[in-house]
């Protein structure tokens, strides 16, 4: 019988259960990635009263911004501790929006969607980031801007976002549909549904 | 919240053969198995006797109903798992899997929209499972296959995809050697290759493309070029060890 022996003894307390370090930033995206120009984006939120708050690249740009210093845990097992990133809390994004559905669904420019808990987008946990590691965020990573969601599994982290609609239920996005958690806390192993 | 697991299953290897140098195909016996569609993938956890495991997720080159599934797993020159999977593991011993997952990348037998799979090295392995899917199920939905990798010798299954009575035409690209009197020289695929060798926008095929990163991102960005629309191209990317 052979036995394994493996090498990494991944014991990092910041280690989610059944997840690995990586050094390299690997992508997971289900098609194409969207090219898109910074003088034509726009980000929104729409809510269920029908209103829209707008904000063009130049407006988003010169909103307070912060640095983060994050892990980040992808679905399928990596883990890369101490990620680098520049952008604007979603407290300041929602700061004069009025709401009272608990739920949000961002939309992503080339059609991808994710569902999340308002609760957890607030209160300094989630950001729209726009730089990875001192340099604008490239396309395959999400740029020009993405969501950064990092208490939760990666995926709910959407890249290209262009806006989030308010919801009343927590319905499922484009990974929920397709067999993933509604949920996706990596520190519960929250993967698949 | 509701967050039901999909439960670990105990796979025992009950084949296993090699298919590179590098690649190796083993099969397991998993009592409990669903099934799975072409192109669905598996997790994979080993554990050593100190109780430390190790997870991964790998493509799924079987198909269908039954209780055994095959994968095909390149070893990673720095890799912790692949190089356990591909030299170590022996008939009879067990690992445990969890899956099928992903309900994106595959193909159903009832999808009639014509169909174009571009692999880039062991990307094919998916792909394995759609051709199979497709001629288990007498499919006659177009589908092509065009495989590029780096030398002859890394060809995975090419048996299998060479065979007259396969249903799924193979197109082999070569990046840095060809077969002798092979008419194309040896290099990456470029579009004028992807106009050449694959289903046009006209036909309104639904492209699968899967390999690492860096291919993935060349051919889906050449394929919208020549006037694919991005819904109609599905994208599997491996990086990281």
């Amino acid at each position: 019988m052979a036995v394994f022996g493996g090498r990494r003894r991944d014991d990092n307390p910041a280690l989610p259960p059944g997840q690995y370090l990586t050094e390299s930033f690997p992508v997971l995206s289900a098609g194409p990635t969207p090219s898109i120009n910074t003088e034509d984006w726009e980000f929104f939120i729409h809510t269920e009263a029908g209103q829209t708050h707008r904000w063009t690249w130049d407006q988003f740009i010169a909103l307070p911004s912060e640095d983060i210093s994050v892990d980040i845990h992808c679905v399928t097992s990596w883990s890369k501790l101490g990620t680098g990133w520049r952008g604007v809390s979603l407290d300041t994004l929602f700061a004069e929006v009025e709401t009272g559905f608990d739920f949000v669904m961002a939309h992503s420019y080339g059609g991808y969607t994710t569902n999340l808990p308002l609760g957890e987008l607030l209160n300094g946990r989630a950001w729209m980031a726009y730089e990875y590691d001192g340099d604008e965020l490239d396309p395959e990573h999400g740029g020009p801007a993405r969501l950064l969601v990092p208490h939760l599994y990666f995926w709910k982290s959407a890249k290209w976002v262009r806006g989030l609609v308010m919801q009343s239920e927590d319905n499922p996005g484009f990974w929920e549909e397709n067999g993933y958690n509604l949920h996706g806390d990596p520190w519960r192993e929250e993967r698949y549904a | 919240m509701t967050s039901r697991a999909i439960g670990w299953l105990t796979g025992n290897l009950a084949r296993a053969h090699p298919l590179t140098a590098s690649a190796r195909s083993i099969t397991f016996t998993v009592p409990g198995w669903p099934g799975n569609d072409a192109g669905q993938h598996v997790d994979v956890r080993l554990t050593a006797p100190d109780g430390y495991q190790a997870v991964r997720s790998y493509s799924i080159a079987s198909t269908g109903t039954g209780e055994e599934i095959e994968l095909a797993i390149d070893r990673l020159p720095d890799g912790e798992v692949s190089p356990f999977l591909v030299d170590d593991l022996e008939l009879g011993d067990t690992v445990e899997l969890r899956g099928p997952l992903g309900g994106w990348f595959v193909w159903r037998p009832e999808q009639t929209q014509p169909v174009q799979l571009i692999a880039g090295g062991s990307g094919v392995v998916p792909f394995i499972a759609m051709t199979r899917a497709h001629a288990s199920a007498g499919s006659s939905v177009p589908m092509q296959l065009l495989y590029s990798l780096r030398t002859p010798d890394d060809a995975l299954f090419r048996d299998e995809l060479s065979q007259p009575s396969a249903t799924a035409r193979t197109t082999w690209h070569y990046t840095r050697t060809v077969p002798s009197g092979w008419s194309h020289s040896a290099g990456r695929l470029t579009a004028d290759d992807l106009r050449n060798e694959t289903l046009p926008p006209e036909q309104v095929p639904l492209t699968y493309i899967c390999g690492p990163t860096g291919f993935v991102e060349t051919v889906s960005h050449a394929l919208t070029s020549l006037g694919h629309a991005a819904d109609n191209i599905r994208t599997e990317r491996f990086g990281g060890t």
